[in-house]
């Protein structure tokens, strides 16, 4: 039962990294731009969230850091994206690279010494059920936090005008011009937006999931969110379930030990990778389901006409 | 026109990298001197640049020929790295060890296994209508632990004491330097062969402005009954081979050996090498070499200076950057479609 | 009475061209003012001005004796000018009720607005459901979504820009009707277009264009025909010269029993489509757009392949399963809809472009190499033989006017000299010129023997040039109909539906050619 309940708990932290990375994502591509970037980003989050740490601000405001660092980072993505029209795909890549490169640099100050996690809470009463309560209500409070994301942005996208605009511009940027929606600065938000979440989860990893410097951290947590939103088929809901799905992969391959699996722990490690590739393959299968909910603009530079 | 935009971005990155290092307090002529000059200001340093610049001016090459019909492999450093492990494989487990025809068979081995890496992402794209950007990343990720699994596990050289590294291939299996002072070796003739061979490929073959279509135009690619697929398969397999190549090239030469690292990021860096050639053969040979100063630089700021490495991935960072943002301004502001009423 | 809308000496120009310039004109309240001009005459240019959506360099407009500054859309709105786009401003993925939800500034309360447009449009006579999403409508019925999402705002201006391209001459009645009401009750019309009949019959007033100019002001009611067609066209009218046709004994093309389904959630199916095209003669392929002429298009092009390889036959081989290049050896020539993107790469230089299909054709391409100087020379060849205006061979293709370019593509597919000629929307936003030029070459090539197949929405234009017609409607192919003992009525019933089983449709006799 204990193993049980450690792993279903490991399964949801692991997850939450990839649900705020994954939801920014999903958010970013419904307005039809692809950051290819995320690792960057969440890279940025990380270093700037860490850093705060160490230089003794609390831990909101470090995590804010890290937020905004992703955030300030989407900036440099979105200006070549949105403003100077280039492939998006080379401007992903551009920013995942310098990302890299920029939280490296920031981290060689940083040691090797761990830091203070961030603290779980013990929701009063709740936290005290049997099985139910260690389950449930003895998270940090980032945990609650992304479930909310994931309602608010749910709700956002199909409940609100906001997010029909959004939705609608990532059909047809055209369109939206032309019915007089400041397309430009729509996206910029959304992608600013997608910087925010996936600086959250980066500061997450540094913060709370691993409280420790290493260079390169994210390890393709970035690039597996990108994952996850096709896997989706761009769905907030699918978003969550496929990233608690790729959590348990993760708690698995930390957990394997433990279960008394006799194989080298390099496949374990490969197991969250592997299975990207599965899931991926599977949900090309269905281009039906794929074009779905598929924003038509996704990738394709616009230019309102004057 | 078509060099404006590279030389533009080249010097805004070393403006701007003046700038970075006046704000972390050093000063920015000495540092941009020991990053960009101190390293190339000897015969050593020139060949420790073509030495670095062979690799990803190959691999670049590989990938371009993709790039230019919209195939994204971005996994090249999966690709160099299982290459190196197949190439290494076969020099330390050939049964003769001094056969003549062991390098030949190692690069033989090397392409191949690059390829056989790429064909994944080839079929999943072409057959399953699979991302390869996600596909070809995620098989990098499995290569590096694969390589990892290997050095720390069944190819660990008993001698070493427990270093996680293999046993050093024999001397047959290794390229010769041309002078033992230094490390460049006969290598570079690849390369040379691959730019001359991707010029041919991509300006005046069939094959090659076939795939020129389906990248600028997939409709009127289909439109002139150009297969994607057959595009997909030579772009993935062309940057697998040539990456391939690449990772037997370093083991057969600088490293002499496999290791957990065994690339310095040459896969990523050689996107941003492609790129910074506007995907031509010839642009690519001074982007790498560009990329090349940039990791050099980087070594020689660590051990000088004291800096952080890292600040190599920032400058391609800012590079690629200046490098998107210039061709912006040249190519659309000035060649403007115009529109029809 | 002050003006609703007057332009003031409206200037504007684009790299290369002038779209608009000087132009001055005036409407009333309650008037139908038509804007009469060619492709190309500048017409949308002025309308996207008028609403805002593009700006002018130079000139004023009024609006109720208030000149607008700050002009874009949103202000336009708010001053009561809407406009009806040609191609709709309407998003696929999302229903009708959130479209319109879109353009209004109300606050967000779908179900209300559901209402309110279900009462509107019936009291306009043109019902719609608000909860269907755009993607399952018509055309017709995504126009009426377009004009009731103008309606809701109770517009002092309404601009139509060629509101019937798109629709059967039977829902065109109902339109007129529509806007007659509309301007009964005092609202100003703004119609677009370049149809004499409609303007004729619709509209109190007309400003014709010509290249970018006003070239005369008319009261279309008391106006000839040809009066107008002058002020349009200018003095000379270009004459086509279409002599008998003499088709072959065998079928070029024959299409058998040919069935696909929908590739996507917009996509049309098609349904057991049979015919024949024979050389020597033209057959045309009427229809509204979006009832399944992509669909068909691609499969006769092989740009979509089909399982079963019998269900298109060119030249007497089984063909449904080969792609375009392998069609192409089969003596096809294919002219696509979308010149840029499609029928030519937008970058690539003319001598390029000329490889993209005539690299079987005269040594183009040898042991896989590409023969530039050979390249270069066909090329030229075709901007000769087809005054093509361009820079040279070494233009990019998205340099040149859509109707150069259309030239080039269309003189490129004639010199594979083909024995099957596909061509789709042969002159659409082409000059009158560059048109008659075109489809005088289309007759030429058939009446050389070829057998030709042209998609068309706009109906003249098969009358001119097919010897008989074929009408697609959700999918479905009617038979063939002699071009002579047929007429736009009946072509219009068949647009709207296809008898199923029986050999006859309508009024009209079935051709029988053996």
């Amino acid at each position: 039962m204990d193993l049980f309940i450690a792993i279903f708990t490991g399964t949801i932290i692991a997850a939450t990294p990839l649900i705020f990375a994954a939801l920014g994502e999903l958010v970013v591509e419904k307005s039809g731009v692809l950051n290819l970037g995320i690792e960057g980003m969440m890279l940025m989050g990380a270093a700037f969230a860490f850093w705060a740490v160490i230089a003794g601000l609390p831990m909101p405001v470090a995590i804010l850091a890290g937020a905004l660092g992703g955030a300030a980072a989407s900036l440099l993505f979105g200006v070549l994206a949105l403003t100077f029209l280039t492939n998006q795909y080379a401007a992903g890549l551009a920013l995942a690279i310098f990302g890299s490169g920029v939280s490296a640099f920031l981290g060689r100050g940083f040691g090797s010494a761990p830091i203070d996690a961030l603290d779980r809470v013990s929701i009063p009463v709740l936290s005290d059920i049997p099985v139910i309560g260690p389950m449930f209500f003895r998270f940090d409070p980032m945990v609650y936090f992304a479930i909310l994301m994931f309602v608010v942005i749910s709700w956002f996208l199909y409940r609100t005008k906001g997010g029909l605009i959004l939705r609608t511009i990532g059909e047809s940027p055209e369109t939206s011009h032309a019915i007089g929606y400041p397309v430009i600065r729509i996206r910029y938000l959304a992608v600013m937006f997608g910087g925010l979440m996936a600086g959250l989860a980066g500061a997450y990893l540094s913060v709370a999931y691993t409280p420790l410097w290493v260079e390169n951290m994210t390890a393709g947590k970035g690039w597996i969110s990108l994952a996850l939103v096709v896997f989706a088929t761009w769905r907030p809901l699918r978003v969550l379930l496929g990233a608690w799905l790729f959590g348990g992969m993760t708690i698995l391959q930390l957990q394997g030990q433990a279960l008394g699996l006799a194989v080298p722990s390099e496949l374990l490690s490969a197991l969250p990778y592997l299975a990207t590739i599965v899931v991926l393959v599977i949900i090309s299968q269905n281009r039906q389901m794929l074009a779905l909910h598929f924003p038509a603009s996704l990738a394709k530079p616009f230019r309102p006409a004057t | 026109m078509r060099i404006a935009a590279p030389v533009i971005a080249t010097i805004l990155t070393l403006f701007v990298g003046s700038l970075m290092f006046a704000g972390l307090g050093y000063d920015p002529a000495t540092t941009l001197q020991a990053f960009f000059i101190t390293p190339v200001n000897s015969i050593n340093g020139l060949s420790e640049l073509l030495l670095k610049a062979s690799p990803l001016i190959l691999i670049a090459c590989g990938l371009a020929v993709g790039f230019r019909a919209n195939v994204w492999n971005i996994g090249a450093e999966g690709q160099l790295v299982i290459g190196a492990i197949a190439a290494c494989g076969v020099g330390l487990f050939y049964p003769n060890p001094e056969s003549p025809i062991l390098l030949p068979l190692m690069f033989l081995a090397g392409a191949a296994a690059g390829m056989a890496w790429a064909a994944i992402p080839a079929f999943l794209r072409a057959r399953m209508n699979t991302n390869e950007i996600l596909v070809t990343l995620m098989l990098t990720y499995i290569a590096t632990l694969f390589l990892s699994w290997l050095v720390h596990g069944p190819w660990r050289d008993p001698a070493g004491f427990n270093y996680p590294q293999t046993a050093l291939l024999p001397a047959a299996a290794m390229f010769e330097p041309f002078d033992y002072a230094y490390r460049i070796n006969g290598s570079v003739f690849i390369t040379v062969a691959a730019v001359v061979l991707m010029w041919l490929f991509t300006d005046r073959s069939f094959l090659g402005y076939k795939m020129k279509v389906s990248g600028a135009a997939p409709l009127a690619a289909r439109y002139a009954g150009f297969r994607e697929s057959s595009a997909v398969w030579t772009g993935l397999l062309a940057g697998g081979a040539a990456a391939g190549i690449a990772g037997m090239a370093e083991v057969a030469g600088p490293l002499g050996q496999l290791s957990p690292q065994i690339s310095p990021g040459y896969g990523f860096a050689a996107i941003i090498v492609a790129f910074i050639g506007r995907l031509n053969a010839f642009g690519i040979v001074l982007g790498g070499l560009l990329m090349s100063l940039l990791f050099l630089g980087g070594e020689a700021v660590q051990m000088n200076l004291g800096l952080s490495s890292s600040l190599t991935r920032i400058f391609q960072g800012i590079l690629l950057f200046f490098l998107l943002a210039a061709d912006f301004f040249i190519f659309y502001r000035l060649r403007r479609i115009p529109e029809h009423a | 009475m002050t003006p609703r809308l007057e332009l003031r000496n409206i200037t504007k120009s684009y790299p290369g061209i002038v779209a608009n310039d000087d132009i001055s004109m005036s409407i009333m309240p309650g008037e139908i003012h038509a804007v009469l001009g060619e492709n190309g005459a500048g017409k949308s240019t002025l309308m996207k001005i008028i609403y805002g959506a593009a700006q002018a360099d130079s000139g004023e407009i009024w609006c109720d004796g208030k000149p607008i500054e700050a002009h874009n859309p949103a202000s336009s709105r708010a001053l009561g000018i809407e406009m009806v786009y040609q191609h709709f401003a309407l998003f696929e993925s999302v229903t009708v009720v959130e479209n319109i939800a879109l353009s209004v500034s109300s606050t967000f309360d779908l179900d209300t607005l559901a209402r309110q447009i279900t009462e509107l449009s019936n009291r306009y006579g043109m019902p719609i459901d608000p909860h269907r999403r755009v993607h399952d409508l018509s055309v017709g019925e995504r126009q009426r979504v377009e004009i009731v999402r103008c309606l809701l705002q109770a517009p002092k201006l309404l601009i139509l820009d060629e509101p019937t391209s798109v629709l059967t001459p039977q829902a065109v009645v109902k339109l007129f009707e529509t806007l007659r009401q509309l301007a009964a009750e005092g609202c100003s019309i703004v119609y677009i277009s370049h149809k004499l009949d409609e303007v004729q019959e619709l509209c109190d007033s007309a400003t014709v264009l010509r290249n970018g100019k006003v070239t005369g002001t008319a009261k279309p009611k008391e106006s000839t025909s040809l009066e107008l067609a002058r002020m349009m066209v200018g003095s000379k009218l270009p004459e086509m010269h279409v002599s008998a046709s003499v088709p072959s004994d065998k079928p070029v093309l024959a299409v058998r029993g040919l069935s696909a389904p929908a590739r996507d959630k917009y996509g049309v199916e098609l349904k057991n489509v049979s015919f024949e095209v024979r050389g020597g003669e033209i057959v045309g392929l009427a229809g509204v757009s979006g009832n399944g002429q992509a669909e068909l298009i691609a499969l006769l092009s092989g740009e979509r392949t089909h399982s079963n390889a019998l269900a298109v036959h060119i030249g007497g081989k089984a063909a449904a399963h080969l792609n375009a290049s392998e069609r192409r050896k089969l003596g096809m020539a294919f002219v696509p809809e979308e010149r840029l993107g499609r029928g030519a790469v937008p970058p690539h230089a003319l001598w390029e472009n000329a490889v993209l299909t005539a690299n079987r054709h005269g040594g183009l391409v040898r042991h896989g190499m590409v023969d530039r100087t050979k390249a270069t020379g066909f090329a030229r060849g075709i901007i000769e033989r087809f005054k093509v205006k361009a820079n040279g061979p070494q233009a990019s293709a998205q340099s040149l006017s859509g109707g150069n370019l259309q030239k080039f593509i269309v003189g490129r597919e004639i010199a594979l000299q083909p024995k099957l000629f596909l061509v789709a929307q042969p002159t659409w936003g082409v000059d009158v010129g560059a048109a008659a030029f075109i489809r005088q070459t289309i007759v030429d090539l058939s009446r050389a023997g070829a057998a030709v197949l042209v998609v068309s929405e706009e109906l003249d234009e098969l009358f001119e040039i097919c010897d008989r017609l074929l009408v697609i409607c959700q999918g479905q192919v009617s038979p063939p109909l002699i071009r002579t003992n047929t007429n736009r009525e009946e072509i219009g019933l068949l647009m709207t539906r296809v008898d199923r089983g029986n050999g006859t449709n309508g009024r009209g006799e079935v051709a029988v050619q053996d």
